[in-house]
Formats: structure tokens, C-alpha cells, sequence
């Protein structure tokens, strides 16, 4: 594909290589998948930098994310203006934060974010109570809802303030045996 | 949180601005006094307003130049007239500054990655007035350069090597891409500029070169990792199955990759050091004895058969030990066959353990220290979803699987279960127990046995069985493999166990059967041996009688003439003991491969097409009910693997070719497989971690490599080579070839050193050497347990004591919103706080000592204000919780 035409130029995806986990290949192959999502709206040409961005409701439709419960989230937390649009960068940015080379600090800071549902650098009951929901499928019974948040809570708040920090959040999510593992996504 | 992301957006704004801006700043001179007219104005407009557009951003840098300025000394009054010198004067200092700014920033940048999400338009604009100030050093810098001084040149100096830094660990910054990408833009001009003008006089030269091979190897170290990433097959077909079936059925076809590249450095070495020189320059076929097939097998040698089972032409040839001869030094290259033998056999053993062990330490390293039980309901709130799945049925699958999860915890915190007649249970567990225990010791005898008939039938001769007679005990050995661990399945619903530990039963239980299948057949095989080498003792005689009359013969008959040449093929030889074991276990392994096989057609295939379509006219749905399709066993899966590679381990010393044809199976089994799970597989019902148990099965594959090299290392030590066949026919022991070497082929000091070295009084010391040190490593990392313990027991009861205190605290904290409230109140000035956060990052820059106070003067509340942070979490936040929150990872880290 890239032989026809080029869609960005070596120092761009030397850059692209510098900034991110992903090699050559894997940057064209992510602009492919860009482009497959809204093909009259993505140029195949990127060497200058042009300005757009695809919808929330476009990205999160990608086989790789359509069956997540957290899906919005993920693509809010790396949208610049937190309402979920992806320029091409951001959306490099997602799947390279989300690939397996990233370092568990790297991926704990953006599962905060996920999982931080009203944004306040917090993770409370009320985001405790969402992931929960979307985890099961609101299957679980509110007081048992109700247990969890409360117990998840007691077992990682380490300054007793009754909400998550980063902090606590790294503290216990760097300690889970299948953080990494299960805390990304192949493209 | 409405404002927190507007101001963010602001920030970002600007960014955009600024870097519109740079390109003008040619030209920003001379608007400047335009400028400084409308800035009072506007600074009484409200800074955050400032922000929107290109000019009021552009006025605000003015602003705080100028603050600066009246810092240095003068008064506001004369500024505007000497205001040209003056920013000269000011910019020269924050040039000398820079080089130690600009490293501080980015560090900052990693630092306070937390800050940075708070404060994200605080940030932003304060790293606008850096970048500024970059700038201007840049400009500066380049009329200058020629003129540093020593110091400054180092810092220089270390300026570049701290954007080098940055532009490596740049991919790890949680930064937008954006950002990231400036960044690096900026850090490589930095580096373009400064690099060259490094190093003075004749160094120059040097590190100008330094500078560009260094660059080239990064160039090659690219495109080296996406060659090598280019590499790494079937990367597309595992993604897909992922999607699918989730990260443990994924994890299988990555361990089986992962052996598959184990065997192809074995079959590499194996290949390229025996088989492949043998055959190019060793002897060809037919010219010795040992390299040809006996009269009496000649007419059958080419029957498929026969070559099936590995004997006529396939038994003499390079495949197997026997056809490799024993002189010292073949072919041109005087290429030392025997010594490369031993040495392929010996290096591949410990490539083999080197390997494994090394993954077992990496993911003992990955898997974090995920000891106890502390996080149990965390755990499963933030890390049971797996990422990688795509596919509906799976993600309904894991849903119910995460559901029954939190509802057996819930549980079991509620109450401790209690148990309904222990005594049955109890009964019914010793049951299952006896029961497996006798299945295990049937199928030893089971085994036992059958070697022992088929050593009876090899007496008599293959040709006079059936082919049955012939493969049992192959056969027998796949059955059990096949049909045990499934016994086991149905024992093990007697025990009522939780699943997690059912399948821990269960895996050791199948391990059992498999070690006590080989060992059994070992033993077997030993028994052999030694049968053979009594033969051989026989047929060592006949020789010497047979050599003796033809030799007699000759003589007597016509002394003068030439001597018969006789037929390679006619001279009696030896049982050849070696060859015998190898083709044990090449059919063992090809016996193996095909029950694998047909087993995943009809158990999978067959089944899978028998559901789909008989159940248009069936009395009952087959799909959801008892056939249904199969799950894919993961850890059977698993176990086989390990077995089929540990059974490779033993046979390859004595069948060169194993490693090859495990290759061979590996890939196609990659193919098969993929495609019976894709095609007629359904995601697991209950889905278990497949990362926790990664070491397990390395750990099992370690104990597999011990046990199956002990044998072959036993074999190999005390049992001396056949006489007639193999490289080591004619020594005592095989590894006398090592001496043999030594002796001949290096200096005559170097073999007295060696056997000096090797002499008890210094091997005895080494090893007790070696004792200590592990026994003194294990005492420290107990004793660094101890300590985590240790610190852990602190935290908790730290963390106990905060609770505590915070509770106390609640009451002052209330009083303090009160007063937030108040101040939250009243609008708070976001540049202000700006300046509070520039203020606490960076104290030691001289620039910002002297910028500092003006800024700080006048917004005394709001400094108070900043470091509460937001006014939105502050209440029931005491202040000294925060510094803890930052304190506390990194103890227990350490």
C-alpha cells in the first residue's frame, strides 16, 4: 500500500517511532485502519499534518474495541478535548499506550484515567460503581455493588480518604498479577 | 471539572498559538510597542480571558518579561525608555540559565506527571514561558557559540546529552501525541544545533564522527527491531484467535511459538554442526560398514514400512547416531566430527536450560509481586476485563465469568463457607485419590509390559507381526496419554473442589501419568540396552572368528594375489544400541504427532460437524445440549507440548534429527490448530488467567528438561559406545573425546593446566565456593523478604493511624470548607496560580528568584488557595495526606 503512495514521510515516521512502541510497518498499518473507519473523511496523504478527526461513535465500532465495556472511556481518556474525538495522532497515541511493549506505569496512568468515569482525578464510589456495572452487566445486586465498592476501596485507599488516588491506584495495579496482560490490545 | 478541562483546552490553545507564533517572531519586534500600550488594559481584563487569542497570549509573555525586569532593580518608570537594553540584559541571563532550565523542565515533564493532569492549563502556559525563553537562547546561542567558556560548554554538554535522554524515554511520557511529537522536534533541533559545536579543536573532529556513527547505529538499530518485529510469524493469526477466544487460549499459541523458536536454534545447531557436514564431507554411503544396509535387510530397505518405522535406508543416514563415523577430522575443513557431536549434544541441553530459565526470571519480573490476597476485590474490579477480547460470544462468556467471580468472593467474604458432611467429602476425595493412583500404576504396568513383548517380537524378526504387534508400544502410550487424563476429568467431579483447584488437581495428576509413561518406557529402554550390549558382546567374538577365517581363507588360497575385497554390506556388525534408543523415540514422537492429530479431527472436527448438522433432525438440540462443541484445554494443551519437547531433550543426542522433525510438527500443528480453534471451537465457559500460570508451566517445563536430561547425561556417562557404530565407536566412555582433543589438538601446557585444574583439590573448593554463594544469596533475599513483610506490617498500621486521624480531622475539615467555599467563591486567577506552580517546581533557577516575589506580592490569598488544590476535593482532606500519597508507593517499592 505504501508503495503507490506516501502517506507520511520518513522523518514522520521516524518520529512516529520515537513517540510510540510501534515500528514502521505498524504506524502504516494503523493509518490504514484510520483510514478504513471514515475513508472520504481521512486523507491517504499525511505528510502535512492535516487537522481531522474522527467521531467517538466511529472508533469505538472498531472490532477491537466494539465488545469492551470501557470503550468509551478508553477513547474519551485520549481525546484531547475529553469529549472522544481522535485525530489520527491521539488515536496512534491509544494503541500505543494499549500495546504490549508499553511499561505498566505508562498503562496504570491511562487506566486511571478509564476507569476515573467523572474525571476529578478520583477514583470514588461513583466510578467504582459504573466499572462495576459495565464489568457485569449490572447483573449484581446493588448492596453487592454496594460491598465491592466499599471493600475495593478499604483494600487499596491507603491514606483513608474514601476515594482512590493515582497513587493508590498505582500502588495496587502495579502489584496485580494480570494487569499487563490483560491490559492491551493487539492491532 | 467544567473549568478544569476549559482551562486545559486553553492550554491548548495556546500551544497552538505559540508555535503559529514562533514562526512570526521575526517580526514581533517591531510590534512590541503596540504591545506594551494595550497591556495594562488587558491585564485588568482578567487573565483568563487573556488566553484566547493570539495577541492577548502574546501580551501576556510581555507581561511577565517585563515583571521580571522590574525585579532586576529598576523602576517602572524608566522601563520604557532603556526597555531595548534591558530585555537584552535579562535575556543574556536567562541564557546562562537556560541550559540548567531546560533540563529541569523535563524532568519536571516525568516528575509530576499527576500535577500535570491537575493543573494541565497552569502547565501548559508554564512551559509557553520557557519554550520562550528557549528561544531566545537559541537565537542568542548561535551568534555565540564560539565564544563559551569551558563551564559552559559542559553544561552545554550536558544539556544535549538530557535531550538525548528525553528523546529515548519520550515513548514512555504520558504526554499527548502532540506534545510528544513538539517535543522531540524541538529536542532534535536542540541536539542538530549544539551537537556539532561540542567539542573544541581536535576533538572536534572525533566527536563530529562520534556524533554520526552514533547516529547511524541508531538508524540501524531501527530498522533492525522492525526486521526483527517483521519476523515474528503468525502475529495476524494469534490476534485473531485473541480476539476471540481471550488472552488463554492466546497465551497457548504464544508458548507454542515461542517452542517453536527454541527448535529451530536446536535444529539449527543440530543441522548446521552434524548433519550437514557429515553428509557433505564425511564418507559417503555404502563405503564403510556402518554406513550401509546389511545384506539380509536389503530387500526390504525401500518398503514404505520399513522406512515408516524408521529402519533400511532411513536407519543408516545421517538421522540417526550409528552412520556417523569415527575418524577424528573430516573433509578439507578438518572438521572435527566427534568433538562437534558431543558438543551440539552438550550445547543443546544448556541452551535449552539457559533459555527457559531466562524466561521464567522475565516473567517472574513482569508478573509483579502478586503474593497476597490484599487486593483481592480491586483486582477483580480493575484488571479481570480483558482487553484483548473482540468477539461477542466470548465477551457475553466473560461477562457471566466475571459475574459468578464477584458473586463466589462476595460469598465467600460474607461467610466462611461452611461445609455439609465433611465426611463424605473427605471420603469421596481419598476415593478419587485411590482411584488415580491405580490408574497411574495400570498404566506403568500397562507400558512395561508391552516393551517387554516388543522386545520379544524384534527378537523374532518385524516381518512375521502385524502392524499392530509392531507400533504397540507407540500406540499404547498415545491411547493412554489420550484416555487418562479424561478418567481423570470424570474422578475428579467426585472431589467437589473449586474449579481453580480442580484444574491444579488435575494438571498435576496428568503431569504424574506422563512422567511415570516415560520413565517407565526409559526403564524399558534401559532393559534393552542392556540386552543389546550383551549381544554385542556375541557379535564382538563372531568378528574376530570371522575375520580370522577369512583372513585364513585368503591366505591359504592364493597368497600372491590380491586380497578379496568384501562388501561393506556383508560384514557382520554389532546391535548398535544408540540407533536403537533414537528410533525409540523418533516413533515415539511420530506416533505422538499423529494421535495428536487425529484426535483434533475426530474429537474436534468430526464432532463439531456432527453437531452442526445432525441437529437439523435430531430429538435434541445438540448444540446447546449434550455434545455441544468442544472448549479448547488450554492446559492439556499445554502439558502435551512440554512432553512431545522433553521427549525431544532425551532422544536428540542419539536421533540428530528430532529437533528437525519437531519443527516440522510444531509448524504444522500451528496451522492445524489455529484452524480447528477458529473453525470448530467455542470460547471457554470458564475462562481462567492465563498470565498467573505462565511460570507454572515454565516451571513444569524446567522439571521436564531436568528429568529428561538425566537419563540421556546417565546413558551418556557410564555406558560405553557401541564398537562398530557411532563417533565414539572405539573409546571407552563418550566423553573422551573431549580429552582426546585436548591432547592432539592444543598446546601440550594447556592439557597439563586443565588436568591440573580438574583435580579434586580444586574442583572440592569450587563447588563448597559455589555452595556459599547460593546459600549466602538465599539468606539475603529471606532476610529482604522479612523486611517487605516488615514494611507492609508499618503501612498498614500507618495506614490504620491516618484513618484514625482523619476522623478527628473530620470535624476541622467541615470548617475549613466553609472557608474554601469562600474563597472558591471569589474568581481565582489562574495565572496567578501559574506562577505558584512555576514557583514550586523549579526553586533553584536564579531567574525564577527573581521573578518570584513580584509575581507572588500581590495574591497573597491565592497562594493559600493553590495549595489546597481544587476546591472541589477539598473537603475531608486534611493537609497532610497528600504528601503520604506520594510517600507511600515508593516505600513499599524499595
Amino acid at each position: 500500500m505504501g508503495n503507490k503512495q506516501t502517506i507520511f514521510t520518513d522523518e514522520q515516521l521516524d518520529a512516529y517511532q520515537d513517540c510510540t512502541f510501534f515500528t514502521r510497518k505498524e504506524i502504516l498499518r494503523l493509518h490504514g485502519r484510520y483510514h478504513e473507519l471514515a475513508p472520504h473523511l481521512v486523507p491517504m496523504d499525511y505528510t502535512n499534518d492535516p487537522d481531522c478527526k474522527l467521531p467517538l461513535a466511529l472508533i469505538v465500532n472498531m472490532p477491537e474495541l466494539k465488545e469492551n465495556p470501557f470503550r468509551n472511556r478508553i477513547v474519551e481518556s485520549f481525546s484531547e478535548d475529553g469529549m472522544g474525538n481522535l485525530s489520527f495522532n491521539e488515536f496512534v497515541d491509544m494503541f500505543s499506550v494499549l500495546s504490549e511493549t508499553a511499561s505498566r506505569e505508562l498503562k496504570a496512568i491511562y487506566a486511571f484515567k478509564i476507569y476515573d468515569f467523572n474525571v476529578d482525578n478520583y477514583l470514588c464510589k461513583e466510578d467504582l460503581e459504573k466499572t462495576l456495572n459495565r464489568l457485569t452487566k449490572e447483573e449484581l445486586t446493588p448492596e453487592e455493588v454496594e460491598l465491592v465498592c466499599q471493600k475495593s476501596i478499604e483494600e487499596a485507599d491507603l491514606d483513608g480518604d474514601n476515594k482512590l488516588s493515582f497513587a493508590d491506584f498505582e500502588n495496587m495495579i502495579t502489584r496485580a498479577p494480570d494487569f499487563l496482560s490483560t491490559f492491551h490490545i493487539r492491532i | 471539572r467544567e473549568r478544569h478541562r476549559a482551562k486545559r483546552r486553553d492550554g491548548d490553545r495556546e500551544k497552538k498559538k505559540r508555535r503559529k507564533g514562533r514562526r512570526r517572531r521575526a517580526s514581533r519586534a517591531g510590534e512590541r510597542e503596540d504591545e506594551l500600550q494595550a497591556r495594562h488594559e488587558k491585564r485588568e481584563a482578567g487573565r483568563r480571558k487573556r488566553a484566547k487569542n493570539y495577541q492577548e497570549s502574546e501580551g501576556r509573555e510581555r507581561d511577565e518579561e517585563e515583571q521580571a525586569q522590574i525585579k532586576t532593580g529598576k523602576t517602572a518608570k524608566t522601563k520604557k525608555n532603556i526597555k531595548n537594553e534591558k530585555t537584552r540584559k535579562v535575556e543574556q541571563e536567562e541564557g546562562e540559565a537556560e541550559e540548567r532550565n531546560a533540563k529541569g523542565k523535563k524532568k519536571h515533564g516525568s516528575a509530576k506527571k499527576e500535577e500535570k493532569d491537575e493543573d494541565g492549563g497552569k502547565c501548559a502556559a508554564k512551559e509557553k514561558t520557557q519554550e520562550v525563553k528557549k528561544k531566545k537562547h537559541k537565537r542568542k546561542g548561535a551568534d555565540t557559540l564560539n565564544s563559551l567558556s569551558p563551564e559552559e560548554l559542559e553544561k552545554l554538554k550536558e544539556a544535549v546529552d538530557e535531550r538525548k535522554k528525553l528523546i529515548q524515554g519520550l515513548r514512555g511520557k504520558p504526554w499527548s501525541m502532540k506534545k510528544k511529537l513538539v517535543t522531540l522536534r524541538e529536542s532534535q533541533e536542540f541536539v542538530e544545533k549544539y551537537e556539532g559545536a561540542l567539542g573544541k579543536g581536535k576533538g572536534r573532529k572525533l566527536y563530529a564522527y562520534k556524533v554520526m556513527m552514533a547516529k547511524k547505529w541508531m538508524k540501524f538499530q531501527r530498522d533492525f527491531e522492525n526486521f526483527k518485529t517483521a519476523c515474528i510469524p503468525w502475529e495476524m493469526k494469534i490476534k485473531e484467535i485473541e480476539s476471540h477466544f481471550g488472552s488463554s487460549v492466546a497465551s497457548y499459541f504464544i508458548f507454542l511459538r515461542w517452542m517453536y523458536g527454541i527448535n529451530m536454534i536446536l535444529f539449527g545447531l543440530t543441522f548446521g554442526l552434524v548433519m550437514v557436514p557429515e553428509a557433505l564431507m564425511g564418507r559417503p554411503y555404502g563405503s564403510i560398514p556402518r554406513k550401509t544396509v546389511p545384506r539380509a535387510e536389503e530387500a526390504s530397505a525401500m518398503d514404505f514400512a520399513v522406512l515408516w518405522d524408521f529402519g533400511g535406508y532411513a536407519q543408516y543416514s545421517v538421522l540417526f547416531y550409528g552412520y556417523y563415523n569415527n575418524q577424528r577430522a573430516i573433509g578439507w575443513l578438518k572438521f572435527r566430527m566427534p568433538l562437534s557431536y558431543f558438543l551440539v549434544g552438550v550445547g543443546t541441553v544448556a541452551y535449552s536450560y539457559m533459555v527457559v530459565i531466562r524466561t521464567m526470571a522475565r516473567n517472574a519480573n513482569e508478573s509483579g509481586v502478586g503474593d497476597d490476597n490484599s487486593f483481592n476485590f480491586s483486582w477483580k474490579t480493575f484488571t479481570s476485563w480483558d482487553y484483548l477480547i473482540g468477539n461477542p460470544e466470548t465477551a457475553d462468556n466473560k461477562f457471566a465469568s466475571i459475574t459468578t467471580s464477584f458473586k463466589e468472593a462476595i460469598l465467600e467474604e460474607q461467610e466462611s463457607r461452611k461445609d455439609d458432611n465433611i465426611h463424605l467429602t473427605r471420603f469421596l476425595r481419598v476415593l478419587a485419590n485411590f482411584l488415580v493412583l491405580c490408574c497411574l500404576a495400570g498404566s506403568g504396568y500397562l507400558i512395561y509390559f508391552v516393551v517387554r513383548r516388543s522386545q520379544k517380537f524384534a527378537l523374532d524378526g518385524l516381518d512375521t507381526h502385524t502392524w499392530w504387534e509392531r507400533n504397540e508400544v507407540n500406540m499404547v502410550m498415545s491411547l493412554l496419554g489420550m484416555f487418562c487424563p479424561m478418567l481423570f476429568d470424570v474422578i475428579s467431579a467426585l472431589e467437589n473442589y473449586h474449579p481453580r483447584v480442580a484444574l491444579q488437581w488435575q494438571l498435576g495428576r496428568i503431569f504424574a501419568l506422563f512422567l511415570g509413561n516415560l520413565y517407565t518406557f526409559i526403564i524399558a529402554l534401559m532393559d534393552e540396552i542392556n540386552l543389546k550390549r550383551e549381544e554385542e558382546k556375541i557379535v564382538k567374538f563372531n568378528i574376530t572368528t570371522w575375520e580370522a577365517s577369512l583372513y585364513n581363507s585368503t591366505v591359504s588360497e592364493n597368497s600372491t594375489g590380491p586380497p578379496i575385497t568384501i562388501q561393506p554390506a556383508d560384514v557382520p556388525r554389532g546391535p548398535c544400541w544408540e540407533t536403537m534408543v533414537g528410533q525409540e523415540f523418533v516413533r515415539l514422537i511420530i506416533s505422538d504427532t499423529m494421535t495428536t492429530y487425529i484426535t483434533l479431527l475426530i474429537g474436534d472436527f468430526l464432532r463439531a460437524v456432527l453437531v452442526r448438522f445432525l441437529n437439523y433432525c435430531w430429538c435434541w438440540d445438540l448444540e446447546a445440549g449434550f455434545p455441544s462443541y468442544s472448549e479448547f484445554d488450554v492446559s492439556g494443551n499445554v502439558l502435551g507440548l512440554i512432553f512431545n519437547q522433553g521427549m525431544i531433550w532425551m532422544g536428540a543426542f542419539y536421533a540428530p534429527c528430532l529437533p528437525a522433525l519437531n519443527v516440522l510438527r510444531l509448524h504444522v500443528s500451528m496451522y492445524l490448530q489455529c484452524w480447528a480453534v477458529m473453525c470448530c471451537n467455542v470460547p471457554q465457559e470458564r475462562v481462567f488467567k492465563a498470565s498467573g500460570s505462565n511460570n507454572f508451566y515454565m516451571a513444569m517445563l524446567l522439571v521436564i528438561l531436568f528429568l529428561s536430561t538425566l537419563p540421556a547425561i546417565y546413558t551418556i556417562v557410564t555406558i560405553p559406545p557401541s564398537f562398530d557404530c557411532g563417533p565414539f565407536s572405539g573409546k571407552k566412555r563418550m566423553f573422551d573425546v573431549i580429552q582426546e582433543t585436548l591432547e592432539s589438538d592444543f598446546p601440550a601446557w594447556f592439557s597439563k593446566v586443565f588436568s591440573s585444574a580438574s583435580n579434586p583439590g580444586l574442583v572440592l573448593p569450587f563447588i563448597l565456593l559455589m555452595v556459599l554463594a547460593i546459600y549466602y544469596l538465599q539468606s539475603t533475599s529471606k532476610s529482604y523478604k522479612e523486611a517487605n513483610v516488615e514494611l507492609k506490617k508499618k503501612l498498614q498500621t500507618q495506614n490504620e493511624e491516618n484513618k484514625k486521624k482523619n476522623k478527628r480531622a473530620a470535624l476541622k475539615a467541615q470548617m475549613d470548607l466553609e472557608e474554601a467555599r469562600k474563597a472558591a467563591s471569589q474568581t481565582a486567577d489562574s495565572s496567578q496560580r501559574l506562577y505558584h506552580g512555576k514557583n514550586r517546581r523549579n526553586p533553584p533557577a536564579p531567574v525564577r528568584e527573581q521573578g518570584l516575589p513580584a509575581t507572588r506580592a500581590p495574591v497573597p490569598r491565592n497562594y493559600h488557595h493553590g495549595n489546597h488544590g481544587a476546591p472541589g476535593y477539598l473537603p475531608g482532606f486534611p493537609r497532610q495526606s497528600e504528601p503520604r500519597m506520594h510517600r507511600v508507593p515508593s516505600l513499599q517499592r524499595h
